[in-house]
């Protein structure tokens, strides 16, 4: 069975004048569990809507998203989401920002601090369990959103332009980290970005949407092996290959 | 030469520390001189009288009870008042800025009511509540409910849509979204509405207490030394008046600046 089955999701809004507008177009994509992902697109492509979409934040227009074959009609902890924007509570130690997915299931206070300690220490941050959130930098908060979205072991982990708000070369380093945290956890990922350069080091595949309509332009496959070197021929060749691909989808080339 | 500069810079220093009693201290020669001027102690008493009632604060004025007595009363009324008040507006605030749906039913009435005084309610409240606890509950309730509720309001709806979606995502049903998330965010911007709600709440008890048929509290004591032409017992109780507000607002906004740091130093 498939991790995780998008199954010909379309979704319209409307927007002031009262008229449909489609931001996403049948959209149809399976994901072997363990895949890491990356959804590549154009600003305005609704590459964070299919997303939402999948995290049941949204609902589709049309269409199902499945996952370990159940459908997902709503939020639900299966399914860990890391937001672009700093979503950690200001008001929580780090400690107790990463167990919170475990307070709400009613784990118990010790057994919830243990495994907070685990993931903080997989994030690299375990000097900083009773720091709060505005002591840190951008990209040891965002590592803190992963502890916690991880620390609930959700079947799939979606990402959102996670590193979108840092600098180059932390945005590097964290990319990096990611891939460290993957190879150890062997969690399916879907990380939606902007960058090329991003979607190539990461990805297993990579899905190119066009835009407005949103709909799958290809679906890339990287065969690149791990651990990648961004400035190698395969992966210039690859960059080339799907900024090519992005251009083409654009109305007003 | 150089001792000489460093315990001139010490002098400096301890000066500017001093610097906020200039004003009080000008304020209150300009007082005792223009007591002496008048001379007349049915205007302006000299300070030395103030002092004196200030200086007894357990002894009985004018078989009406002590400062301390007529204080406590005061702050009692001013508790009950405010705390009905508060557990009002919190609830009914959380409720307005999570669902919308109960904020287009509320927003109108209050809308209509928030702009009657507290003390637009005094007879309405005699005529309900009759004279005593019940009625100057009301209007206190009354006087701290707007600003805690508006408070409230604005903190719920400056929680970010990204720590509620988060917990969504976490698993959060609505309860735990409500209790986890919401009032905490909330929970600075709701304290300011407490702090300010307080202060109205303090303003209001005074005035209640000048209702007909009151016979204890400072709002009382201050008016029935007026009834004996005694300004010294008018003016030591305003004083205490003061006292005793700007000590829980100070304490108040210690409290704020301990536990709610973080809404400041978040970018």
């Amino acid at each position: 069975m498939k991790k995780l089955k998008v199954d010909h999701v379309s979704k319209s809004f409307q927007n002031e004048n009262g008229e449909d507008v489609k931001a996403l177009s049948d959209v149809t994509l399976e994901v072997e569990e363990g895949e890491f992902i990356c959804i590549l697109g154009p600003s305005g492509c609704g590459k964070t809507t299919l997303l939402r979409i999948i995290a049941g934040l949204e609902k589709p227009t049309g269409g199902d998203v499945l996952v370990d074959g159940e459908p997902v009609d709503g939020p639900t902890p299966r399914l860990g989401m890391i937001f672009q924007d700093y979503s950690l509570y200001p008001w929580r130690r780090v400690l107790d920002n990463i167990a919170f997915g475990l307070e709400i299931a009613g784990v118990e206070k010790a057994t919830r601090a243990a495994t907070a300690r685990k993931y903080l220490e997989l994030v690299g941050l375990k000097d900083f369990a009773d720091a709060f959130p505005y002591e840190l930098s951008g990209g040891m908060r965002q590592r803190v959103a992963v502890a916690r979205a991880l620390a609930i072991e959700p079947a799939v982990v979606l990402m959102d332009e996670p590193f979108g708000a840092l600098d180059a070369q932390t945005r590097n380093a964290m990319q990096r980290e990611l891939l460290d945290i993957w190879e150890k956890t062997k969690k399916t990922v879907l990380f939606v970005t902007h960058s090329v350069d991003e979607a190539v080091f990461l990805a297993d595949r990579i899905v190119v949407l066009t835009t407005r309509p949103g709909r799958i332009r290809e679906v890339v496959d990287v065969n690149e092996p791990r651990p990648r070197d961004r400035t190698c021929d395969g992966c210039a060749a690859l960059r080339r290959y799907v900024l090519g691909l992005i251009d083409e989808g654009r109305p007003d080339r | 030469m150089r001792e000489n500069v460093q315990e001139f810079r010490r002098f400096q220093g301890m000066a500017r520390g001093f610097r906020w009693a200039i004003m009080p201290l000008f304020f209150l020669i300009a007082w005792e001189v223009a007591a002496v001027v008048i001379n007349n102690q049915f205007i302006l008493p000299r300070l030395e009288s103030v002092a004196m009632v200030l200086a007894t604060p357990f002894s009985p004025i004018l078989g009406s009870g002590s400062l301390v007595e007529n204080a406590i009363d005061s702050l009692q009324r001013v508790i009950v008042g405010f705390t009905v008040g508060a557990l009002l507006a919190v609830p009914i605030g959380v409720a307005m800025g999570r669902w919308r749906i109960v904020e287009e039913l509320v927003d109108p009435l209050v809308q209509i009511f928030r702009p009657i005084p507290p003390l637009a309610w005094v007879p309405l409240a005699l005529a309900w509540f009759k004279i005593g606890l019940a009625s100057m509950v009301f209007i206190i309730a009354i006087g701290s409910f707007f600003p805690v509720l508006l408070n409230t309001l604005d903190g719920v709806r400056s929680v970010k849509r990204t720590w509620i979606e988060a917990a969504m995502t976490l698993g959060a049903t609505e309860r735990q979204i409500l209790s986890r998330v919401v009032l905490p965010g909330a929970l600075p911007t709701i304290w300011t509405g407490m702090r300010v709600g307080f202060g109205i709440a303090w303003m209001c008890v005074v005035a209640a207490e000048m209702m007909p048929g009151t016979n204890s509290g400072l709002g009382y004591l201050i008016l029935y030394a007026y009834n004996f032409s005694q300004v010294q017992v008018i003016i030591a109780g305003m004083i205490v008046i003061g006292v005793i507000g700007l000590g829980i607002d100070t304490a108040l906004r210690r409290f704020e600046e301990r536990w709610f740091r973080w809404r400041e130093l978040e970018r």
